[in-house]
């Protein structure tokens, strides 16, 4: 019988949240790295027991985690091993540094602040990190200020895909209130040249040649906090999904407006059509049925938390603009809590379940595809990301 | 043989128990002293400095011999007390809410 595993960061560690395919019982094993925000931890579609982890800390920076073994042990890649002659230097596993080579660069090196000033690219934290489709070693990291790293050894070392800052609009992007962050990687499953990424606050982008070179996907977007509301950037996108057998079609939760698009991001057209509010921030795609998508309505971009205190799930069966709210099992009164972009995921096991973790720490699971929910855990740390593991 | 306190979260990162020691070729200063910290514990490299500037992280402060040693040029000597091993080097993270 299948298994399920669960991996929540929240501000204060992560937790392992373990249960047959009843989704019924579950065990819950944490914290790991207790104290540490985990922004995000991922398993590699390749080797389903290894997992990555992003643990951050305003005192102590990045560090990248890497387990073997399905979370049961962790290991900082390349930090415990002295290093043989030709070995990657050790302890440079949360070394990201900007490319700023005179070949691709030299014009990397600023981006405009919230003043309107220039300002120079400053490493923050790892916001996500996504594992290669096929190799476990290779691994994608999203990071603030906003830039795409990779590692092809398992994490022990970084470079920067410098194209997607250089490539002109780099200069004008600037932070939304969240900071200046690339916190979405999709890679497409029938081209492996082909990356979607987006930023907060310039928008959507994709390469088409493995990351060398990078274009602004962002037409038919619509954004009122900008000066041209059709920029080609500028636009915070919070989220971007995808089915993986229909990696040409898009579905997008914007700062405002959920959008759709059916030409691999050429062109997008809203479909929040009936929703209470169409501001929020994660998005997701059911396992077996591409066009039926999840949202979770949040009332204002000031006010980040359900509509009339009722937290509610809403689902469209017709990949958008007619949305039902999902409610049973869920609290419709006084419920002030937010769902952050990576707190939401689904399992592929049929009916697919649908999971999400709040910033009051409750991570629900529906196993029947959204029908009915139920707490796993209520009272974990802000959760800052879930991801779900459908294991044989 | 030098002493070096570390917070909390950096001896888990590093698994250590307690103080750690040090053995510092050459003068006693905060570089030297960091740089032996990393050499022996690579998973401390970036988080009480930065990896390319060698900065010291705005959250972190150097401490020893009751006095606050953080905005000292980082090859100044540190006390004669910690280059004999009779006070330690502190490591703190620097207090703040959260």
């Amino acid at each position: 019988m299948s298994s399920i595993r669960v991996l929540v960061g929240t501000r204060k560690g992560a937790f392992i949240l373990t249960s047959d395919g009843k989704r019924e019982r579950w065990d819950v094993s944490g914290p790991h790295f207790g104290g540490w925000e985990i922004y995000h931890l991922k398993g590699s579609p390749g080797d389903p027991n290894r997992l990555y982890a992003s643990q951050t800390s305003g005192w102590f920076g990045q560090i990248i985690q890497r387990s073997s073994d399905g979370g049961k042990t962790w290991e900082v890649p390349g930090g415990e091993k002295v290093p043989e002659p030709y070995d990657p230097p050790a302890g440079v596993s949360n070394k990201f540094v900007y490319d700023i080579s005179p070949e691709t660069g030299k014009l990397l090196t600023t981006h405009q602040w919230y003043d309107g000033t220039q300002r120079p690219w400053e490493f923050k934290r790892v916001w996500h990190l996504e594992p290669s489709l096929t190799d476990p070693d290779t691994v994608y990291a999203g990071v603030e200020d906003a830039a795409l790293f990779r590692s092809t050894n398992g994490g022990q070392t970084w470079q920067e895909l410098p194209g997607l800052r250089g490539h002109g609009s780099g200069p004008s992007w600037q932070p939304g209130a969240g900071g200046m962050c690339l916190h979405t990687i999709i890679l497409d499953p029938a081209d492996p040249n082909r990356i979607f990424i987006a930023i907060s606050s310039a928008g959507a982008f994709r390469t088409d040649d493995s990351g060398k070179t990078w274009r602004p996907i962002n037409r038919g977007l619509h954004s009122l906090y900008i000066p041209d509301p059709t920029a080609e950037v500028g636009h915070c996108v919070h989220r971007i999904a995808m089915h993986p057998s229909r990696p040409s079609v898009l579905f997008m939760q914007k700062h405002w407006d959920v959008m759709r698009s059916d030409d691999a991001g050429e062109s997008w057209q809203e479909v929040s059509g009936n929703l209470p509010t169409d501001f929020g921030f994660p998005i997701d795609v059911h396992a077996h049925e591409p066009d039926t998508i999840y949202v979770i309505p949040i009332k204002s971009d000031s006010e980040h938390y359900p509509p009339d205190g009722k937290l509610r799930v809403y689902r469209s069966r017709t990949g958008g603009n007619e949305w039902e709210a999902l409610t049973n099992g869920l609290p419709q009164r006084h419920c002030y809590v937010n769902v952050l972009r990576d707190a939401m995921a689904l399992d592929t096991l049929d009916p697919c379940g649908v999971y999400f973790g709040t910033t009051g720490g409750q991570v629900y699971v529906s196993a029947d595809a959204g029908d009915g929910w139920a707490p796993i855990v209520r009272d974990l740390p802000a959760v800052l990301s879930v991801e779900v593991q459908t294991l044989p | 043989m030098i002493r070096v306190v570390l917070p909390a979260h950096l001896r888990t990162l590093a698994r250590v128990d307690g103080e750690v020691k040090l053995h510092v070729e050459g003068p006693v200063t905060q570089r030297s002293v960091l740089d032996a910290l990393e050499a022996r514990y690579p998973t401390l490299r970036g988080t009480i400095r930065d990896h390319v500037t060698k900065e010291r992280r705005p959250f972190v402060r150097f401490f020893a011999c009751e006095q606050d040693l953080s905005h000292e040029p980082p090859d100044a000597p540190l006390p004669e007390a910690v280059a004999t091993g009779a006070e330690p080097f502190q490591v703190v993270g620097a207090m703040a809410g959260g």
